[in-house]
């Protein structure tokens, strides 16, 4: 650890977090149908869709409805990409000459794009079309982003309503974000990605004869169109199997640095334009205040668990300053960590190092960020809702304490979103830890583990917090691309996300029929220190205590058996 | 519901029409004009225009005149752009341990030198590192001028010329790309007995 390592975290957390107010109050104006520059471009376009789908975009929803064509949506991506993948082979732009996926990694892959995870079971270089990659994954890298932050917006209707009943429309919410928000920035960014060396052409792969006589075929595919918005949308799907630790998919520090702005910069953008709307600007501040705590300590964390000692190379006597093992020279151990910290926290799921070689408590961290909940900052739009659910957990706690009902920003909480609320909390634990269980007593599902001991509990603990949390990275020694596993993850991952969205619209549209109330002397504050250090609490208690068991047996028993190996030369 | 079949279908098709071609294409498009180095992959050509590789991706070099990159586990014999990836061992993995000894045993045998950096024997995440750190060029740097018939003072002024610092000071770690050092060394100090072409 040195000081220019710690310059960098600091750097990046301290970008990536101012850049939430433009963000945030652009995405509110976007939210409300305010004016925008790009008007003139985007309003006709924004008419024609809502013509050709048939919506009439003044129509409000409530909860329900909205709901409603969330699913129905979701149904249609699914059924759209489920086709693409399995029949690639007769599609255009396949000049890899690829076959059609299986039936089994084709529901996998289209649950795990739509859910907004990225999980990646196959090996893309072996498996992904030209034309998969761009109509197939760019397509719902952009609208499962668009997805979630329209439940993000519902949300903060649900807390600006009066007596309200309409959350918005769905449609209208899906074509804003995706037209006014997500592609804009995606096309600058992907602009300065190729000018930054990222490959963007359609040819499948370039042949070289290398200095000293030996052939190599390079893979290309067109990537900084995928990678700007699969960073920009919290997805993480790599369009190569290392990901972001693939040179082409990351070529330099610079591109490392615009990637984790981007991979963290429109959650925390949702918790400002959620204040914006909600007339709640310092208790959304409070929120994001939360969520970059918690990006600093895992940073951290990571970053001093990846300067310690590895024992294979501590044994031969080779330098041990960084744990190199599964990481890149441009990068090191402090861009490591703060990406680490960012993927894990936001539901991102790309990786520029492996998790699977890190040390014990640098891996145990990055799982335990997922199995948090994702919302620090979260998925974009999901970490919005995350944080509100526990945020109202938290009142609900304090108003215990001091034996008032309580109220967040402005609306009474009483039992009935409590009980959402704890319902959306509790699916998390249940997926992962009896996905886990199952498998862990399964041998034909152990068989698909890389390593064995703690280590191998650590995989596949990893797999399915990672697919219920909607993150997609990996201890990717996992060789998942198995019927059992790709189905199991698939349901976890239907699970993390619709089992969690549902109770999360309920609760909302029942907060929008209460009345706003003024806060009175009684009315805990949600803003200041006290507020933010409970909400911290309640996190880690309600989103991590149920998991330190499983992580005592995994990362924490592995780390001491570090420690005894070290301590033995 | 069943109002929301047409726009769920509707919707599904035209963003995959809008997003999932058109936008990719406009940028290929974009790309090729204004960035058509980038945009092909950075490949590299030498004198007669033949690509010898990517600047961005790691290739195998094992003879001694040339710089050494990173042990990779891309595909079953390592740098294979078609495969790209880490070994996933875990730290305490038996393979890892015996994997390392060997290695550490071979580069002591080849630069002469005890000394071993981080990077040396350990494999990257995408199996393609373009780069090794310093310090692993510089501990090859006397293999390299023996095998070239030139002073490790030549070979160690064109290995700092590559040195990359980080970029504004402090964002990433100094490094050294093999392929292009390796181009550089083949242009400012051939070696003495001519190569087949």
């Amino acid at each position: 650890m040195d000081a220019r390592g710690w310059s960098e975290i600091l750097f990046t957390i301290a970008v990536t977090v101012a850049l939430a107010w433009p963000l945030g109050m652009y995405m509110a104006r976007v939210w409300q149908r305010q004016g925008t520059w790009l008007d003139p471009v985007l309003r006709p376009v924004e008419g024609v869709l809502y013509k050709a789908f048939g919506v009439d975009p003044d129509k409000g929803q409530n909860w329900f409805a909205y709901a409603v064509s969330m699913l129905a949506f979701s149904a249609a991506s699914f059924v759209v990409l489920y086709l693409i993948l399995r029949f690639q082979d007769l599609l255009p732009l396949n000049p890899q000459g690829f076959k059609g996926t299986s039936p089994d990694l084709a529901f996998n892959t289209a649950i795990s794009f739509i859910t907004n995870t990225n999980w990646q079971s196959y090996v893309p270089e072996q498996t992904v079309s030209t034309f998969s990659q761009m109509a197939g994954l760019t397509t719902h890298n952009f609208l499962s982003a668009a997805a979630g932050i329209a439940i993000a917006a519902a949300v903060a209707r649900a807390f600006a309503a009066n007596r309200g009943e309409g959350l918005g429309n769905f449609w209208v919410d899906l074509t804003r974000i995706s037209l006014y928000i997500l592609l804009p920035i995606a096309i600058v960014i992907a602009l300065a990605f190729v000018a930054l060396g990222e490959p963007q052409t359609l040819a499948a792969h370039a042949n070289a004869v290398g200095l000293e006589g030996g052939k190599q075929v390079i893979t290309l595919f067109p990537t900084a169109s995928q990678e700007a918005i699969k960073q920009l949308g919290t997805n993480g799907g790599g369009l190569f199997n290392a990901n972001s630790a693939h040179p082409f998919e990351n070529p330099s520090a610079i591109t490392n640095l615009i990637e984790e702005v981007i991979m963290n910069a429109l959650s925390y953008a949702c918790v400002v334009a959620f204040g914006i709307v909600a007339l709640v600007r310092r208790e959304a501040r409070a929120l994001v205040a939360v969520m970059a705590v918690f990006i600093l300590a895992a940073s951290s964390v990571v970053y001093w668990s990846e300067t310690q000692p590895a024992p294979a190379m501590h044994a031969v006597h080779a330098a041990t300053a960084v744990n190199m093992e599964g990481k890149e020279v441009r990068f090191g151990a402090a861009s490591t960590a703060v990406w680490t910290a960012f993927t894990t926290g936001a539901s991102d799921g790309g990786v520029n190092a492996m998790h699977d070689s890190y040390m014990p408590l640098g891996g145990g961290m990055a799982m335990f960020m997922i199995q948090l909940g994702e919302m620090l900052p979260g998925g974009v739009g999901s970490g919005l809702y995350g944080m509100v659910v526990m945020a109202l957990i938290a009142v609900f706690v304090g108003g215990l304490m001091v034996g008032r009902t309580p109220e967040y920003l402005g609306k009474k909480i009483e039992a009935r979103e409590v009980k959402f609320a704890m319902l959306a909390v509790l699916i998390l634990p249940l997926a992962i830890l009896g996905f886990s269980a199952a498998a862990a007593v399964l041998p034909s599902a152990l068989k698909a583990l890389e390593n064995s001991g703690p280590h191998g509990l650590s995989e596949l603990l990893y797999a399915y917090s990672s697919a219920t949390g909607n993150n997609g990275s990996a201890f990717a020694g996992l060789s998942a691309n198995v019927p059992y596993w790709n189905a199991t993850l698939g349901i976890a991952m239907l699970l993390g996300r619709f089992a969690y969205v549902i109770p999360v619209l309920a609760m909302a549209g029942s907060i929008a029929a209460k009345p706003k109330l003024q806060p009175t002397a009684g009315t805990l504050p949600t803003y200041g220190p006290l507020f933010i250090s409970l909400l911290i609490g309640v996190i880690i208690i309600m989103g991590g205590l149920e998991y330190f068991p499983a992580q005592a047996l995994g990362p924490i028993v592995e780390h001491f058996q570090v420690l005894d190996v070290l301590a033995g030369h | 519901m069943l109002s929301d079949l047409r726009p769920a279908l509707v919707s599904t098709v035209i963003f995959t029409a809008l997003l999932g071609i058109l936008y990719p294409l406009a940028i290929t498009g974009v790309a090729k004009v204004a960035f058509p180095y980038q945009a092909e992959g950075s490949l590299v050509r030498d004198g007669a225009g033949k690509v010898v590789g990517s600047a961005l991706i790691a290739q195998p070099f094992a003879k001694d005149e040339y710089l050494h990159p990173r042990p990779s586990a891309a595909g079953a014999n390592g740098y294979d752009p078609t495969a790209s990836g880490g070994s996933n061992y875990g730290p305490l993995n038996p393979d890892l341990a015996k994997r390392i000894k060997g290695d550490a045993a071979s580069l002591r045998a080849s630069t002469g030198h005890q000394e071993i950096p981080d990077d040396a024997i350990t494999t990257s995440a995408s199996g393609l590192d373009p780069d090794i750190s310093p310090a692993y060029a510089r501990l090859q740097v006397d293999r390299i001028a023996k095998a070239r018939g030139v002073t490790p003072e030549q070979v160690r002024r064109i290995i700092e010329d590559q040195v990359q610092p980080p970029a504004l000071g402090f964002l990433g770690q100094p490094h050294v790309n093999v392929l292009m050092t390796n181009r550089a060394l083949d242009m400012a100090a051939p070696k003495s007995t001519p190569k087949n072409s």
